[in-house]
């Protein structure tokens, strides 16, 4: 697929670095002029896959480096998080509502919940020991239609 | 981001300013029940109108306090919700279980 705008940074697997993450997409999109309600939408979706990749993927040790791309195509918005963490071991279970990997934290277990929710479509990749890939996108406007 | 403490009889007010994500919602815990423990509140009121943005695991650190109150026989309760924020709320089902008031007022009244 051709994309009329392509961006990608690499960042250390810190919890620091989620507000930048959501931050840099939300600067990138900015020329497709965003109603704040996708603007939200899709800050929340991104702040959920880069805290997974940090928690889930590097077991919060911080050694690790999480990749995001952000594409853009017409009014659609595409987004890759990517780690080369642990893995998930079972997809359909780690994106039921309420599920989550790590009992011994306070998690809702809501993070794809909210991806799903908040994006028009997710998919998620994963190999066990070698890492996680999450794809979502987003089509701009149609919030302000409904 | 920044987070400061009213203590009201029984009710101990959390006002956050900030984004509240992973590492946010880690920052603020620990802070959150120290303050509870010394006041000895029994209650909780978020008090959030200043926070523009918060993801799941806002939500977890809310559930999280919810179950200290629930111990203590008391309740937490958020105020002054964006509608991002509703949305979230919304979505996770949390306004079953955590009361959404107005005000910090309204919410101190409903104790």
């Amino acid at each position: 697929m051709e994309y009329d705008n392509e961006m990608e940074v690499s960042f250390k697997a810190a919890g620091e670095n989620e507000a930048f993450a959501r931050t840099v997409v939300c600067a990138f999109i900015l020329g497709l002029d965003p109603c704040i309600r996708d603007m939200n939408d899709i800050k929340t979706a991104v702040s959920e896959a880069v805290t997974n990749s940090i928690i889930h993927g590097y077991f919060g040790s911080k050694s690790g480096c999480v990749r995001l791309w952000c594409g853009i195509s017409k009014t659609t918005v595409y987004i890759e998080v990517a780690d080369d963490g642990k893995g998930i071991e079972n997809i359909p279970l780690a994106m039921e509502p309420l599920y989550t990997g790590r009992p011994d934290m306070e998690r809702s277990g809501l993070g794809f919940t909210i991806m799903q929710s908040f994006m028009d479509d997710v998919k998620v990749e994963s190999a066990v020991g070698k890492g996680t890939r999450v794809f979502m996108s987003k089509q701009l406007g149609r919030a302000e239609q409904e | 981001m920044d987070i400061s403490f009213e203590r009201h009889k029984n009710c101990l007010v959390v006002n956050i300013l900030g984004d509240i994500d992973h590492h946010f919602a880690d920052l603020v815990r620990d802070r959150i029940d120290n303050e509870a423990v010394e006041s000895g509140a029994k209650n909780i009121v978020f008090d959030l109108s200043k926070v523009d943005f918060m993801d799941s695991s806002g939500i977890g650190m809310i559930i999280g306090r919810y179950k200290y109150t629930l111990n203590k026989g008391g309740f937490t309760a958020v105020t002054g919700l964006s509608v991002n924020l509703k949305k979230l709320m919304l979505l996770s089902g949390l306004y079953r279980i955590i009361k959404i008031y107005d005000s910090v007022e309204a919410a101190e009244k409903a104790v």
